[in-house]
């Protein structure tokens, strides 16, 4: 470790720009090294072992039609709930910045629940809710109308671990909004809902997609509270990640490995989607 | 909350209608039904969303009354699990902090090429589903994997043992405290720390006196929710976990297999303990946010 | 400077660095540090409340017989992931699963178990056996008597993951023999299979998972499950709510046990270990199981009253009718076998 910090520090200099403040070689030096112990390596290990099956062995496990049944319901369910709270979380992120009443900071903290609260619990207390005899369950029980054990189950849960991201991706450009345009556009003759409309949502744009995607991100891969409202059935109520386990439990490395491989693939995908994103923001509208 | 980082001091807190009277309300927000009607479907969908499973937790948990509640906790294995998850809290964040120190310390305060590649990588754990999370390390350590037979051969076990439920947790809260700090002393800049230096500080007290005061309150921010998330986490570690009982089950493992033994008040007797957890980690954080929002870095996403 | 600042960071990385190697050391060390001698039973699903109270008796008897301290931990899960999880390193010192295939499947993959381990205990492995019944809601509302009224269209089954449950092995083949049995053959099977797992609306990865969703979330009409499982939802959920029917014609469901020999000998708990296989075998063992209804290997050594009234009916065994458990096990339910080609017909309907 510190045979590496000293040789980094003979090239260091030039590679990155001059500054008096100390210890970027430590920093940097530790950064590298803990990231690649901790998630590199692991990671690598993943597709090390991804590779040994080969692209057409991938292939074939994606094509597998239980792998891509999981893989549909895990994309379609994730993508339906992040699209669901990006609504309703562009909605309450307006109303907790744009307007007053009682019990606001209350709510806006209530938003980080998800955050905070076990998957495990939220999944227990969901199933328990949702159930046929649960709370809510047990209204739409007598229109044999079923919430637990469906993909419907599964989408409120992910709807669960959505909301966060889609609220305060947006909520501080939503404080941020200049008064000055709201009142020319209103002054010009625009009503509110075109002043909504035209002035004030483009700019939210790319905040929203941003919260979407990170919403997305975590919903494909969510397991803790799906599991216990999931009917998982094949191809019907099983996701991608309960299928990563019972492949594991079938011994079955290579499917395990291939599922993995191609969420981790689309992880990644997805950070560098945001990255694009964020760019083209700074470019259009000058800031993220 | 929202008056915290994410709304500048230039915007008038009476902005929103209150006063300014008839002319500038009219315009800058909508009519009081429109205004009725979004605060009744953000409200309804909190409430189904959000509020209505944390109070199912505290209702099911009661639902046997309080002797069994307590009861649950007597048990040596809740303790055991208790025990486990605050072990592996305690080595996970710490861990965790010091390398969110050090990475932001880089990122932050210099400019080299190939950073925000950087920063996509330390990103990378918040988008990986953690079952896979779990699965690389059974790749790695398990008896089949990459290091099985070393490991074997020389008597350690990682996986299905603390160690193996250490690492995958510190995996799922890698970047809490990094991406917590990277924003802030991005905004902060070099100029304290220039300072500081100029006048013969050394470095380590340049960063003890002046960067860490200014950047406490973002830390402690990064390290609540890391930890929350450490205590809580359930898909990586049910992996990586032999599930065996009073040894290597945290307390979400506990819960799970509380229900799944018919216990059903138990496991939200534990749960109950998990859902306090996250409302104080709530409340501490907007705490944090409400009093110190200079502070901390631009809230959003994480 | 520029030395100064060299310095600083050799040093502090190797502070680091140490800091680092002190808490893996710690981590590493943490784990095999044991002071008395503590066994591992990897076990499969139902089989919770019976070795929590064989455990007891059987510390209690060796702290007497030895003077010595013994702690037994279990594991519990689908009969197939748990023996995963000791082909990957879980160090069991026992293994007490819910079906042949998942031993031959360790001893295979690991040689941590001898290929011969049948013959290494009383009644090849096995201390109990049980069987499939059904637990229906109070009063049979659906009528269900036999296997053949699983498959009716108004009848919703559950029954857990054969991939992974061994519980649903049983279920499975149960169903299969019932045709074989009833003059069918191997094509009539297959169809009366698959009209079985479309009746089928949650497939839970364990046993335990169908009892929660049969009992706890009123999912179904009936769940075939192991005797002892099927007497426990009654006393744990009540008898008012529930029905046992037993068909004239099921499985002998048969879990066997076996002494991970790689592990006790790295271990060195062989001793106990081997004493503990023994004790299932024992008369106070064999109450105990008898109690909590699965059907005893040595019913003649249960203290009298021990026994209840287990329910006389047709068993066949599945070696009998399909073949070794390697055949079994490939055929029905291994990569592209048989049950991965009905979940297939079903979903395509």
């Amino acid at each position: 470790m510190a045979a590496v910090a000293t040789a980094r520090e003979g090239w260091l200099p030039r590679f990155r720009q001059k500054s008096v403040i100390p210890g970027f070689g430590l920093a940097f030096g530790y950064t590298l090294v803990y990231l690649g112990i901790i998630v590199l390596i692991p990671l690598g290990g993943l597709i090390l072992r991804a590779s040994g099956i080969g692209l057409s062995g991938l292939w074939n496990v994606a094509t597998d039609p239980r792998v891509a049944g999981a893989l549909k319901l895990s994309f379609g369910t994730a993508l339906l709930a992040a699209v669901f709270a990006a609504v309703f979380g562009l909605l309450i992120a307006w109303v907790l910045t744009r307007y007053r009443f009682p019990g606001r900071r209350l709510i806006d903290a209530a938003v980080d629940l998800p955050f905070a609260l076990p998957t495990a619990v939220a999944g227990i207390a969901l199933s328990a809710l949702y159930a046929q005899n649960g709370l809510i369950g047990s209204i739409f029980a007598p229109y044999g109308i079923k919430i637990a054990y469906t993909p419907v189950g599964i989408f409120i849960a992910l709807v669960f671990v959505s909301v966060p991201f889609t609220v305060r991706t947006v909520q501080p450009l939503i404080a941020e909004i200049d008064r000055e345009q709201e009142e020319a556009s209103a002054t010009l003759g625009a009503s509110r809902a075109q002043t909504i409309w035209r002035v004030l949502l483009p700019p939210l744009i790319p905040a929203i997609l941003t919260g979407l995607a990170l919403a997305f991100a975590r919903a494909v891969g969510e397991y803790g509270s799906v599991i216990f409202i999931a009917g998982n059935l094949p191809y019907i109520s099983e996701i991608a990640p309960l299928l990563i386990v019972i492949k594991l439990e079938e011994f079955d490395y290579t499917g395990a490995t291939a599922i993995a491989t191609l969420m981790l693939a689309i992880s990644f995908s997805i950070l560098l989607l945001i990255n694009l994103i964020q760019a083209w923001s700074r470019k259009r509208f000058g800031y993220v | 909350m929202s008056e915290h980082s994410s709304a500048p001091a230039s915007i008038p807190a009476d902005v929103s209608g209150t006063t300014g009277r008839a002319a500038r309300h009219a315009v800058t927000t909508e009519s009081r039904l429109v205004q009725g009607v979004a605060l009744g479907i953000a409200f309804v969908f909190l409430a189904l969303f959000l509020l209505l499973p944390l109070i199912t937790v505290f209702l099911e948990a009661f639902k046997r009354g309080f002797d069994t509640y307590l009861a649950a906790f007597s048990e040596p294995d809740a303790q055991s699990a208790i025990r486990l998850t605050l072990t592996v809290a305690a080595i996970a964040v710490p861990l965790n902090l010091v390398f969110g120190v050090a990475a932001s310390w880089a990122i932050a305060k210099f400019s080299f090429p190939g950073k925000s590649f950087l920063i996509t990588l330390i990103d990378l754990p918040f988008s990986v589903s953690p079952v896979v999370s779990g699965l690389v390390f059974v790749l790695l350590f398990g008896a089949q994997g990459y290091f099985g037979p070393f490991l074997q051969a020389h008597n350690i076990s990682i996986i299905f043992a603390l160690p193996g439920i250490v690492i995958a947790t510190v995996f799922v809260t890698f970047p809490f405290v990094a991406r917590e700090l990277i924003p802030l002393m991005q905004e902060q800049g070099n100029t304290d720390e220039e300072a500081a230096l100029s006048l013969g500080a050394s470095g380590f007290t340049t960063f003890r006196t002046v960067t860490l005061p200014n950047i406490r309150w973002g830390l402690l921010y990064g390290v609540l929710l890391c930890n929350a998330r450490a205590m809580g986490e359930f898909g990586a570690v049910a992996v990586v976990s032999g599930h065996i009982r009073g040894l290597t089950n945290t307390m979400p493992l506990h819960i799970e297999i509380l229900y799944n033994e018919y216990n059903i008040a138990a496991a939200f007797a534990v749960a109950s303990l998990l859902a306090l957890l996250a409302l104080i980690t709530l409340a501490a954080k907007s705490i944090l946010e409400w009093r110190f929002a200079d502070s901390l870095a631009g809230r959003g996403g994480h | 400077m520029v030395s100064r600042l060299t310095v600083f960071s050799r040093r502090g990385v190797l502070a680091m660095a140490s800091a680092a190697a002190v808490v893996l050391a710690g981590l590493a060390g943490a784990a095999p540090a044991q002071a008395q001698t503590t066994l591992l039973n990897v076990s499969y699903d139902p089989t919770r409340e019976l070795y929590r109270q064989i455990n007891e008796v059987f510390q209690a008897k060796w702290k007497k017989d030895t003077g010595e301290d013994v702690v037994v931990r279990t594991s519990h899960g689908g009969s197939g992931g748990q023996a995963n999880k000791v082909i990957e390193g879980l160090e069991a010192d026992v293994v007490t699963l819910g079906i042949a295939s998942d031993i031959d499947l360790i001893a295979r993959e690991t040689g941590l178990i001898p290929k011969d381990w049948r013959e290494k205990l009383p009644n090849h492995g096995l201390p109990y056996t049980s069987t499939v019944v059904f637990v229906v809601r109070k009063g049979n509302p659906k009528n269900i008597r036999n296997w053949d009224d699983l498959v009716r269209d108004d009848v919703k089954i559950i029954t857990p993951n054969p991939k992974t449950s061994a519980g649903g092995r049983w279920n499975f083949l149960s169903a299969w023999g019932f045709v074989l049995d009833h003059g069918g053959d191997d094509a009539k099977a297959r169809e009366f299979v698959t009209k079985f797992y479309k009746n089928v609306p949650v497939l839970d990865p364990g046993a335990r998972g169908s009892t929660i969703s049969f009992a706890q979330r009123d999912l179904g009409d009936v769940l075939p499950a192991w005797e002892n499982e099927a007497h426990l939802i009654l006393s744990e959920f009540g008898a008012e709510k529930f029905d046992i029917v037993v068909p004239p014609f099921s499985i002998s469901a048969e879990p066997p046990v076996a002494l991970v020999v790689g592990n006790v000998d790295k271990k060195g708990t062989r001793k106990a270990a081997e004493a503990y296989l023994d004790f299932l075998y024992s008369p106070e063992a064999q109450t105990i199981i008898a109690k909590n209804w699965y059907r005893p290997s040595r019913p003649e050594t249960v203290a009298a009253g021990g026994v209840p009234e287990f329910q006389k009916l047709k068993l066949f065994r599945a070696e009998d009718k399909f073949g070794d458990w390697a055949t079994i096990q490939k055929r029905f339910f291994g990569e592209s076998s048989v049950f991965d080609e009905i979940s297939k017909a079903i979903a395509q309907k």
